[in-house]
């Protein structure tokens, strides 16, 4: 026990003595959330609208104000604008959307019990244009329900209501949060997990190592133990970076939300190990470790593209890797806020790769010197 | 007769059809310096890796401080130090936390290490560099460094893999002067080398060739019986008979 405790350590002065390392563990939480977080933002805010309303009475100035009230657009207008005006001012970038209300919008609705408007988006950028289209029709729909206040005079109307659950403001950050932790901590784990074992490889202080009294198995502990401390330090970096520079709340359990993100640790721990068994050369587990674990990281996560669109072979692929699970675990618990009974499955086959992981690793150990 | 610390009797080690250490028997007698030459291939390296504890004979015995190669391991482990030409210390820790470090994997108390550790910076001249990182010292003080550090638990043998490799005359005269002093306190040193004027410093010495043991005896026996002027005369005519060749 007393050995145990002088390795790791001698563990922590190696991650301490080298700034490289440092910079690697703490200094890319901060760049990743810093760039996921703001630059890498799907939303759609502030978004150029111009209303050309033709009708100028009453009710279309509602409308107009009711949109205007909204933080999704930068409201511009132009009541005498051509129809060709309009387009030529989109097809030039001008505005990205345009609502127009024509002349006889008040009569329509009042007598006839219906009126038309029309939406244009630029339609060049789809998700945007998507986006607009529904913040507008939602808008519209409101503006319908004030206006017919009594609900007597449309009794078969059916109103869709859409909401964006757990995201009502539809901040795009949010999504990302959770990658980005599986990803951090995947990165962190593995690379530098693997890394430290081949190091000794490469010193020829691994060889030392084995001819002292000091049990192999042991070697692997000292080794995980310092790097599963520093990346549960990292994952709080990255809580306190979203709660307080991304103003994201933690709707679930911070508790189940550390006991979750351990056993990912060590799952991805695990693997670092594994690696640096099968691997002689730094470069090589790090190539292994950026190649093999990081762009499936990305893909099969789910947190850039959508595993559903996916074709079915890769749905399939998708299952293995650890991190597809940790982010539904993340999402489940920091953004819906949902309890341990809704990712107990979730959490269960991440206990299964952590074992195995590690029962191969172990398993895989060379004793022995070639 | 003195103790003998090493008994191997024809041990062997097979991988496959191919034997890389084919029934080698010697002793090493305590505070004995004991050379085991070899061209490259011949077998040395798998033979004291059986001796270390780290891989198992195929047939045969050996005892190595009073401990069962097969069954021991462990406990060989715990009484012998070793040395490689790589070097075996961390360069980003300073030369005294690498002391600790390696006592304290051998289970030397922190009290000792305290004392031993003072005393052993003293002896090396090393007190000024003390707390600097082992990267910033020249590479034959690092050598030294090593080689004190894997005797500092006070082992019964300490094993040596071409402890010398690249480092300069002068160091490596300076080197064999603490072999000798280890030596001389009782510790068994079990070196191997490819450098010929070192074999002579040895009490005796062994030549492997095709994983047997050609010859073995003191380093004036072996010129006499070969007829050569210095060892690496002996070392010639033995290892020309060889069939493997260097891996």
């Amino acid at each position: 026990m007393k050995q145990l405790f002088i390795f790791i350590r001698k563990e922590f002065y190696h991650v301490f003595r080298d700034k490289r390392t440092l910079l690697i563990m703490f200094g890319l939480p901060v760049v990743q959330i810093v760039l996921f977080g703001f630059a890498l933002n799907n939303e759609v805010k502030n978004v150029e609208l111009l209303i050309v309303d033709k009708a100028q009475d009453a009710l279309s100035g509602q409308l107009t104000d009711k949109i205007r009230a909204s933080a999704y657009f930068i409201v511009e207008e132009d009541p005498g604008m051509a129809y060709t005006a309009i387009e030529a001012k989109l097809k030039k970038g001008n505005t990205k959307s345009a609502l127009i209300i024509p002349a006889n919008f008040s009569d329509d609705l009042k007598h006839g019990g219906s009126a038309q408007v029309q939406i244009i988006a630029d339609g060049s950028d789809p998700n945007v244009a998507k986006t607009i289209v529904n913040y507008l029709s939602r808008i519209i729909g409101d503006f319908q329900k004030q206006v017919f206040a009594t609900p007597s005079i449309m009794p078969y109307t059916i109103v869709p209501e859409m909401r964006m659950l757990y995201n009502e403001e539809g901040n795009g950050s949010l999504n990302f949060i959770p990658g980005v932790m599986a990803l951090i901590l995947m990165i962190v784990c593995t690379a530098l997990t693997s890394v430290s074992v081949v190091k000794e490889k490469e010193m020829g202080t691994m060889e030392v190592l084995l001819v002292s009294p000091f049990k192999p198995i042991m070697v692997l502990i000292a080794k995980a133990v310092p790097y599963l401390l520093l990346s549960i330090a990292n994952f709080t970096l990255i809580l306190l970076l979203t709660v307080f520079l991304l103003d994201i709340a933690i709707k679930g359990s911070i508790l189940l939300l550390f006991l979750e993100s351990t056993l990912f640790i060590i799952t991805c721990l695990s693997l670092g190990l594994l690696i640096s068994n099968v691997t002689a050369s730094q470069q090589t587990a790090l190539l292994i470790c950026l190649m093999a674990m990081m762009l499936p990281t990305i893909i099969f996560t789910g947190f850039i593209m959508p595993l559903e669109n996916m074709p079915k072979p890769f749905q399939v692929i998708s299952n293995i890797v650890p991190s597809r699970w940790y982010f539904l675990i993340v999402k489940s618990v920091m953004l819906k806020g949902l309890g341990f009974q809704s990712v107990w499955k979730e959490t269960l086959v991440l206990f299964g790769m952590a074992i195995s992981l590690l029962f191969i690793a172990l398993k895989n150990f060379k004793i022995r010197l070639q | 007769m003195a103790e003998k610390v090493i008994i191997c009797k024809d041990l062997t080690k097979q991988f496959g059809d191919f034997y890389a250490v084919n029934q080698i028997s010697f002793e090493v007698a305590k505070g004995e310096i004991f050379g085991f030459l070899g061209a490259n291939g011949a077998g040395k390296t798998t033979a004291m890796r059986i001796l270390c504890g780290l891989s198992y004979p195929t047939s045969g015995e050996a005892i190595v401080a009073g401990f069962d190669v097969y069954r021991q391991q462990e406990d060989i482990k715990r009484h012998i130090g070793y040395m490689s030409q790589k070097f075996s210390l961390y360069e980003n820790l300073t030369v005294l936390e690498n002391i600790e470090f390696f006592g304290g994997v051998y289970g030397v108390s922190r009290k000792e290490i305290k004392e031993r550790s003072d005393l052993l910076v003293k002896d090396l001249g090393l007190e000024r560099e003390a707390k600097k990182l082992v990267s910033d010292l020249p590479l034959g003080w690092k050598q030294k460094l090593a080689f004190s550090t894997a005797i500092f638990h006070r082992p019964k043998i300490v094993f040596l893999d071409e402890p010398t490799g690249g480092v300069d005359p002068l160091t490596r005269r300076q080197f064999w002067d603490m072999i000798y002093e280890a030596a001389s306190s009782g510790i068994t040193v079990f070196v191997t080398t490819h450098y010929m004027d070192e074999a002579e410093y040895c009490d005796r010495v062994s030549v492997m060739v095709d994983g047997r043991v050609e010859a073995l005896d003191t380093p004036n026996k072996l010129k006499e019986t070969y007829g050569a002027d210095d060892m690496d005369g002996v070392f010639y005519r033995l290892a020309m008979g060889a069939k493997r060749t260097g891996d």
